[in-house]
């Protein structure tokens, strides 16, 4: 077998022999002149085979005729200079860097261009004129590189991303770094001269450097307190702001009253630590988004048909926004439609896999109602529209109140939960402590009662969490688990149901099994369908075409589509027609249609041989999934799809595991709530738009994606298709991260316990506070760090010897 | 001793500059992408090596061409 140079893949049918290089397709060698002629050769030489195959569509990008479209999509605009960003998700590779960076080679008018690798984006600047954009699009898709454009890009956005917890972090580790320096003299408690002398300079210096960190880095966490305490929660943050506030009052009366060198040191040290904690917890994959709706998935423009003043029917590029009612569109081959319409014109054959959970395209007739977002599969047609697209079936899904609830912060996290006890736990002791001192000794009570408050703040507490958390996410990543948050985590370690859709979620989306099911077919006969199917673009034809013997393709001599039927054709003397069952049986025959199945029914000559039946392939390891989640968990299927496959997923999947059928979004959506009622805490595994609404009421939301590039709706974690069946895994990794969080809790109380002891017998030295305080803190981070790391290693172990 | 002062003032001043270069990159967006400039970085030295053949055959014709690269050394 021949690879092609330019993508790699597999030559199958015939292979193109040019400049001495197989390519698979025109397409791959239409990339290939294109970059050798503009001397781009180098572009092979970085990464073997690193094209992608062309996938031009004619007419694809006419929408960028549309002046106010250009202008939205446009960064900038001078007149003279215009920059653009394009979000391209075929960018793979070093070549794909390489030749992005020198479009200015293959294009005049770019002036530059720079490639964002993590983000698959790439910016370009390039002199305005007429379809300067345009014709920089068409370029991208020539080479391989069609940029996403979406209906979500024409809401300008704003871009600026919230970088105030790396500033926050970065001010309290440049004071920490001062402060500590300033205060090492006073540590060794010497008498010198100078060192007296410079005292209460060095201290005015320290008292300096803490007013940006108090006021600025902490400002965090004494707004969250704040939030807390109103809402009567006594949440993690209430102890730290007490303690922050109280070091840092307490520091400067010291300083004030000339008392000590106050705690500076600590203050500054203990708000890096947190801080960097809650860096560490973020992790972002910044080519994923876990926030997106209909609109990343929609078209940002359709092709209008209206009448002119003359009377002549004109085709227009219009905005899907601008869309009203009564509008005629003209929707493509492969195109979206936006809107809900009525097919007026032509061969409707519309996949709604994504949308509805419908496994196979579904064909309509001419007065049919196409709802919005189904793809069009067969030619051209011209609808009318119904709903303009605020208003569609899908989209209304959107309005529903789950979208616009804010869920964060809407559950007690464990950090939380501790944080109740410990806080009630401190004041206490706190106020014994004072009220023993105020009895034995009162100049020291003031002192002890601060004392506790500062060494009891529960930083290693809180730390414990986020790097726990954190590294889990990252173990997670590196198994192709991609979570929005590290709060995901907790969440999934308490889930107790677990929600499966079926179509693309438990079925693959690529392959189909296809049994057949009749009279065998005669080597002839065999050859005759094979030609056939090998001219017609019907999916079922081509998915057919693909498992079959490719032996002898004859020129037919005959050939007749009619869309939404069959295919007759003939060759020689035989005759042979393929298509629904209507289409080719004999109406002497009587058969039973195989209700619910897709089939493909074949007669040679005008007799009945049988059909092909289609059913969609189950991803590996399903049976065993249910098996081993519905140990500890309930397990249901909910699938938009019809009855069709009940039988054979209850014949595969477990007893006990319940199924529903017909499902719509709305429908998905309620059954969730209605669990959730029921004190169940959910996990929904999904993968298209009908699952949206499900996935974003469900505590925790996971999308199956075969291609993370592509479109996913928005959820709380995107997980890898080739990893489904190490779903049970995961979940059990998330309760041993959660165990972890519990015994980092031990160890920073344990801690704590020192500390206070120093604290109420009125020992605490800045010096104590300034040691003990980093040693709590990092043996916590290299305990989280180390046991989950092993336990992160036994996950791939286990994930590594299953497969 | 009051040399100190000086000293300090000093020591401070080449951190604070430092301080204020860092959030000054970090607003400019300096650290969203650290992936790809380490590659582009390769890029550079290749770029000018196939120039150099470039020359070698092909010299008249080339050469506007490889003038373009060598005036954009960013690219």
């Amino acid at each position: 077998m021949v690879n092609c140079f330019h993508c790699g893949d597999e030559c199958r049918d015939d292979v193109i022999t040019h400049d001495e290089k197989s390519f698979c397709c025109h397409g791959c060698k239409t990339v290939y002149d294109i970059l050798h002629d503009s001397d781009l050769g180098y572009y092979y030489d970085i990464e073997k085979n690193p094209g992608i195959s062309p996938n031009e569509i004619a007419g694809k990008f006419d929408f960028l005729d549309n002046q106010t479209i250009v202008e939205k999509l446009l960064e900038f605009n001078d007149g003279k200079m215009q920059i653009v960003s394009f979000v391209i998700p075929s960018i793979h590779c070093s070549s794909c860097i390489w030749i992005l960076e020198n479009l200015n080679k293959l294009s005049p008018s770019v002036t530059s261009s720079q490639v964002n690798f993590p983000e698959k984006t790439v910016r370009i600047s390039f002199s305005s004129g007429e379809d300067a954009l345009k014709n920089l699009v068409i370029l991208l898709s020539r080479i391989g590189y069609e940029p996403y454009i979406s209906l979500d890009d024409s809401d300008k956005k704003d871009k600026n991303v919230d970088r105030s917890l790396i500033f926050k972090l970065t001010v309290a580790g440049f004071a920490f770094g001062n402060i500590m320096f300033l205060s090492l003299p006073e540590y060794f408690e010497g008498s010198e001269f100078w060192l007296d002398k410079f005292k209460p300079f060095f201290r005015w210096l320290m008292f300096a450097f803490s007013l940006p960190v108090v006021f600025y880095s902490a400002s965090g966490y004494f707004i969250s307190a704040y939030k807390g305490l109103r809402s009567k929660i006594l949440n993690i943050d209430v102890p730290i702001a007490l303690g922050v506030a109280v070091l840092f009052i307490r520091s400067t009366i010291d300083i004030v009253m000339d008392w000590g060198t106050g705690f500076f040191d600590s203050l500054a040290g203990l708000l890096f630590f947190l801080l960097l904690g809650k860096f560490f917890q973020q992790k972002t994959y910044s080519y994923l988004s876990f926030e997106r709706d209909y609109k990343s998935y929609f078209p940002i423009a359709v092709t209008r048909l209206f009448k002119n003043p003359e009377g002549n029917t004109v085709e227009e590029q219009a905005e899907v926004y601008k869309v009203e009612k009564g509008d005629r569109l003209l929707i493509r081959n492969n195109e979206i439609i936006p809107v809900d319409a009525i097919l007026i014109k032509g061969n409707a054959l519309i996949d709604y896999s994504f949308v509805t959970g419908e496994a196979e395209p579904i064909s309509k007739q001419s007065g049919d109602k196409l709802f919005a977002g189904g793809k069009q599969q067969a030619g051209i047609i011209e609808v009318e529209v119904l709903k303009p697209v605020s208003q569609s079936y899908l989209t209304q899904l959107w309005s529903n109140d789950v979208f616009s609830k804010d869920r964060t912060g809407v559950f007690e996290s464990l950090t939380d939960s501790i944080s109740k006890r410990f806080t009630v736990t401190l004041l206490t002791i706190a106020f014994i402590a004072t009220i023993f001192w105020m009895v034995v000794d009162p100049s020291k009570a003031f002192n002890v009662f601060t004392a506790v408050l500062i060494v009891a703040c529960p930083c290693a507490i809180a730390l414990a969490a986020p790097f726990t958390l954190g590294n889990v996410l990252r173990i997670f990543g590196r198994e192709k688990l991609y979570l929005k948050e590290a709060s995901v985590i907790e969440q999934m370690a308490k889930l107790d149901t677990v929600v499966f859709d079926k179509t693309g979620t438990l079925t693959t989306n690529q392959k189909n099994l296809i049994t057949y099911e009749g009279v065998a077919l005669t080597e002839e006969e065999q050859k005759l369908l094979t030609s056939t199917l090998r001219a017609s673009s019907h999916p079922l034809s081509r998915s057919l075409y693909s498992i079959l013997d490719k032996n002898d393709i004859q020129t037919l001599d005959e050939f007749e589509e009619e869309v939404g039927k069959g295919i007759s054709a003939s060759y020689n003397d035989n005759s042979i027609k393929v298509g629904s069952y209507e289409f080719v049986g004999d109406s002497s025959d009587s058969i039973d249609e195989i209700k619910n199945k897709t089939t493909v029914h074949i007669s040679a000559n005008k007799v009945y041989k049988g059909c092909y039946v289609f059913n969609s392939e189950y991803r590996t390891g399903v049976a065993d999934v249910f098996e081993q989640i519905g140990k500890d968990k309930e397990v249901i299927v909910l699938s938009g799809d019809n009855e069709g496959e009940r039988e054979r997923l209850e014949a595969m999947l477990p007893q006990g595991v319940k199924l529903y059928f017909n499902q719509k979004p709305n429908d998905k959506l309620n059954f969730i709530k209605s669990l959730q009622q029921e004190g169940k805490r959910v996990l929904m595994i999904g993968d298209g738009l009908n699952d949206a609404g499900a996935l974003k009421q469900s505590d925790v939301g996971f999308v199956i994606s075969e291609n993370t590039n592509v479109f996913s709706p928005a959820c709380d974690g995107i997980l890898d298709a080739s990893k489904f069946d190490k779903i049970p895994d995961y979940l059990n990794f998330s309760k041993k991260g959660v165990q972890v969080i519990k015994w980092a809790f031990v160890l920073s109380l344990f801690y704590n316990l020192i500390g206070i002891s120093f604290a109420v017998t009125g020992h605490l030295l800045p010096v104590v506070a300034a040691i003990l305080m980093p040693l709590s803190s990092i043996s916590v981070v290299v305990f989280t760090t180390v046991t989950t790391q092993s336990i992160g290693k036994k996950l791939r172990m286990s994930i590594n010897k299953k497969s | 001793m009051t040399i100190i002062y000086m000293l300090l003032a000093l020591s401070l001043l080449v951190a604070i500059i430092f301080f204020v270069l860092f959030i000054f990159s970090v607003r400019k967006g300096q650290y969203d992408d650290t992936y790809t400039p380490s590659v582009r970085m390769l890029f550079d030295d290749e770029l000018v090596k196939e120039n150099a053949e470039l020359t070698g055959d092909n010299a008249g014709k080339k050469l506007n061409k490889t003038k373009v690269n060598l005036t954009n050394p960013d690219k």
